[in-house]
């Protein structure tokens, strides 16, 4: 293998761009899992976010009204979700399943004309003298308000899921739906929030991929991605911070591969680009057969439906 | 005792309630005073819960009204019927396991303080009522009696008026429940009304100052608990005489069950592992296996139907091991079980009688030729189990999600004893079933015994156990203590076979390492 050609640093630097997208999707995923409620809807979630922050970005020429875009169109989509599964009882899994079929098919349709069209461009947060630093400031200071804003993000999540009450309210409904509406507890509007704040980070995680990734529209845009925030989630075995270090990890393996393909390596494409998924995988694999510690952690009332008059 | 009408602290007048198909409550009236215990009595289904959660805001009542100290008292919300001054300690379903006790007593508290001053109060307040809690534990981690503390503690924090207890006995040794009547009493004096949900009877006579008794949703009489006998009571409760169940002494036949040094993990989080539990079971006999929720029931219960296995000759029966065999072969080996959850673990809730007779028959009964299902015979069985356990249910056709928690436990006990077993073990067979069902049930049991069978019966209910079985053993904490005769047992060796007072000795840690690991794991948040 040939590392020669990789340079440490703008490795670094890229791969915390490219962890954005899946840390945003899983950390949202994360807050829903938490409250009880499995959407396997984030890659449907996250595409409807590409295309809509797309579009939005492309009419106002404004990059930030573009990811307001974004987080609406998970919103929504993730809304239909709600509705199924919180009002209409649908099973959680199918639902979450025929949202990502749906997604990808209705940001395709959405997604005519606007092929081959460049975005409006998200530059760097201007850091002035910090940018210049050599190593640090390439590593730290060189990235757009997005990448920090992620990273906010998580600190957020963790900040009100253990210190506030607001947090210990989500995590009660998680675990016990029927003790937290016998203390009177809104279980499925806690849910409804949860569910569209995640739709939300998802939809805001595909914008940044059509916005500043890629950033072009392509049908398929997320490749997949949101199936990797996904399993990040059980990584993380449902803690925020190790969000964080799943994303970079399967950011940094992404973007390894890509750096290798570029420097010429022997080891053919296709196993390259496979690699982040092989490594999802793995580490579901890993992590469920290790079932005692992971399932300890997982809310005990994860996708079960609730229902006050049962 | 007249003072309920001087100084009334709540009083329910001519309350009624519907659901769809059954009336819960109609026309209820009764009065609490200030400072008193008053025990609401009845059978499963008397619409006892009902009534409690319309006082408590669950569930607002079709007609009536509710006076708080001659105020109008209708809460739209628990939130409300809190602010009035009302608590509630829940049969089941209102912790967290894995949430910590401070944090389960917040969510349980409309404006509590900051974690660190909440754990004070927690220690303070626990200690001063002679219920010790240590704030930072799982709730998991803790016992049945320890659980219910934590939701006593929730209560008290809030300085409640009115302190409503549904069935808090179900899951505490007899020396724990007199710790929490001591609670009871104390708090009384203080000045707060309790109201009392039980069917347990001597329980009501030695702790309430006056009764209201609740049949199929009415108020059928009101009584000062104490100047009634327990038999009294039993009979207004129910509305027909009861009869104990007839068994005759027998001398035990050949040994056909016997568990020898059986180890086994549990497969749930929070389970309880089998820790080298052994004991015999004869031809003719009933084994009782007493025990508080949560102290290794359901894993025992695992172990003997074949769903967690072990060591072939950990489980000898007739002689043969089956450690290692799955349910349906031991089945067929002559082992059946009846599990203690009817819907979901005896019976699939959407499948019809035909189809769950079916499902444990099959082996035993032959409902099976060559891989096809004989419909016949499974219906004319199912049929059987209905004719002969008088199960009330429309036909064999009906979901066994619609036949109400009596019938289907029959149904579910019956399939199981008319494959004529040479053993079969029961885990809470008459739990949530009405007082006829019940007795029909342990007569059953009985009947099945004398019949030539050996009988395992595990229960939470010390005098089922003591009504039915020949011998007595106790789990506690994953072991079983060793069998002795029912005959002449008192209720205080009964209790220090349960284990005591469970969380009373200060040192008593259980699954450290959980703890710590999970402790571990919040830190890395």
């Amino acid at each position: 293998m040939d590392f020669g050609a990789i340079n440490p640093v703008v490795l670094v630097a890229s791969l915390m761009v490219a962890a954005v997208p899946i840390m945003l999707a899983a950390i949202g995923e994360l807050v829903v899992e938490k409250a009880g409620v499995l959407n396997l809807g984030v890659e449907g979630m996250m595409i409807m976010g590409a295309i809509c922050g797309f579009i939005v970005a492309v009419r106002t020429g404004s990059p930030l009204a573009g990811f307001a875009g974004g987080a609406l169109g998970g919103a929504v989509l993730s809304a239909i979700f709600a509705f199924l599964t919180q009002f209409l009882l649908a099973n959680q899994v199918a639902t979450g399943l025929a949202l990502t079929l749906f997604g990808l098919g209705l940001s395709a349709l959405m997604g005519q004309g606007y092929n081959g069209i460049k975005p409006p461009v998200t530059g760097p947060v201007p850091f002035g003298p910090l940018a210049d630093i050599p190593v640090l400031g390439r590593i730290l200071f060189s990235h757009d308000w997005m990448v920090y804003g992620s990273v906010l993000v998580v600190a957020a999540v963790w900040w009100v899921l253990t210190r506030t009450r607001t947090g210990l309210i989500i995590r009660a409904v998680g675990e016990s739906h029927d003790a937290a509406h016998a203390l009177g507890y809104k279980v499925n509007r806690i849910r409804l929030g949860c569910i569209l704040f995640g739709g939300a980070m998802a939809g805001l995680g595909g914008a940044y991929i059509s916005l500043v990734r890629v950033p072009q529209w392509v049908d398929g845009i997320t490749a997949g991605a949101g199936w990797i925030a996904l399993a990040i989630v059980v990584f993380a075995s449902w803690k925020p911070w190790r969000v964080l270090v799943g994303a970079y990890l399967f950011g940094g393996i992404t973007v390894l591969q890509l750096n290798l393909q570029a420097a010429g390596s022997t080891i053919p494409v296709e196993y390259l680009s496979m690699s982040p998924y092989l490594v999802t995988i793995l580490v579901l694999v890993l992590m469920s057969s290790g079932r005692g510690r992971a399932g300890l952690n997982a809310p005990a009332a994860l996708g079960q439906n609730f229902h006050a008059a049962r | 005792m007249s003072g309920e009408g001087s100084d009334v602290l709540l009083s329910v007048e001519g309350i009624s309630k519907t659901y769809p198909g059954v009336k819960a409550n109609e026309d209820v009236s009764f009065a609490i005073g200030a400072g008193r215990v008053h025990a609401l009595l009845g059978e499963n289904g008397a619409g006892k819960s009902t009534l409690v959660k319309m006082i408590y805001g669950l569930v607002r009542p079709d007609a009536g009204r509710m006076r708080m100290r001659g105020q109008d008292f209708a809460p739209q919300a628990p939130r409300e019927a809190r602010a009035a001054g009302v608590a509630m300690v829940f049969q089941h379903f209102s912790l967290f396991e894995a949430l910590n006790v401070a944090e389960n007593v917040a969510l349980g508290m409309d404006d509590p303080p900051p974690m660190r001053e909440l754990a004070a109060r927690i220690r303070a307040v626990s200690e001063g009522y002679g219920l010790p809690l240590d704030p930072g534990r799982l709730v998991g981690d803790l016992s049945a009696g320890e659980r219910q503390r934590v939701e006593i503690i929730r209560c008290l924090l809030q300085d409640p008026k009115l302190l409503i207890m549904d069935e808090p006995t179900s899951v505490l040794t007899p020396q724990e429940v007199q710790i929490l009547f001591g609670t009871l009493r104390q708090l009384a004096g203080e000045g707060t009304s309790i109201l009392y949900i039980s069917h347990k009877l001597e329980e009501i006579r030695s702790l309430c100052d006056g009764a209201t008794i609740l049949r199929r949703g009415r108020v059928v009489a009101s009584c000062t608990p104490r100047e009634k006998t327990a038999r009294e009571l039993a009979e207004m409760m129910v509305g027909a005489t009861l009869n104990a169940p007839a068994r005759k002494a027998k001398a035990p036949g050949p040994l056909r069950l016997a568990v020898r040094g059986l180890d086994a993990a549990s497969p749930s989080a929070f389970g309880t592992a089998l820790k080298d539990v052994s004991f015999e079971v004869r031809q003719g006999e009933i084994l009782g296996i007493g025990g508080v929720a949560g102290n290794g029931q359901d894993e025992l219960m695992l172990a003997l139907s074949g769903e967690l296995r072990g060591r072939p000759d950990s489980v000898m029966l007739n002689g043969a091991p089956v450690g290692d065999l799955g349910p349906d072969a031991r089945r067929r080996a002559g082992l059946v079980t009846g599990p203690e959850e009817r819907l979901g673990h005896a019976a699939c809730p959407d499948m019809s009688l035909t189809e769950n007779a079916l499902l444990t028959g099959a082996t035993r009964k032959g409902l099976t030729r060559r891989g096809f299902v004989d419909w016949r015979a499974a219906e004319s069985f199912a049929q059987e189990i209905i004719r002969t356990f008088d199960v009330r249910t429309p036909g064999t056709r009906t979901a066994a999600r619609a036949l109400s928690g009596g019938n289907l436990q029959k149904f579910v006990i019956g399939r199981e004893i008319l494959q004529a077993p040479d053993v079969i073990v029961v885990n809470q067979p008459t739990w949530g079933v009405d007082a006829a069902a019940a007795a029909f049930i342990r007569q059953a049991l009985l009947d099945r015994a004398a019949a030539g069978a050996a009988v395992v019966v595990i229960s939470q209910d010390i005098d089922e156990l003591l009504e039915v079985a020949d011998r007595f053993a106790a789990l506690n904490e994953g072991r079983l203590t060793a069998p002795v005769p029912t005959e002449g047992l008192t209720l205080d060796r009964i209790g220090m076979m349960l284990g005591g007072a469970h969380g009373m000795h200060s040192a008593d840690v259980h699954h450290t390492h959980e703890i710590v690991q999970s402790e571990a794991g919040h830190a890395g948040t």
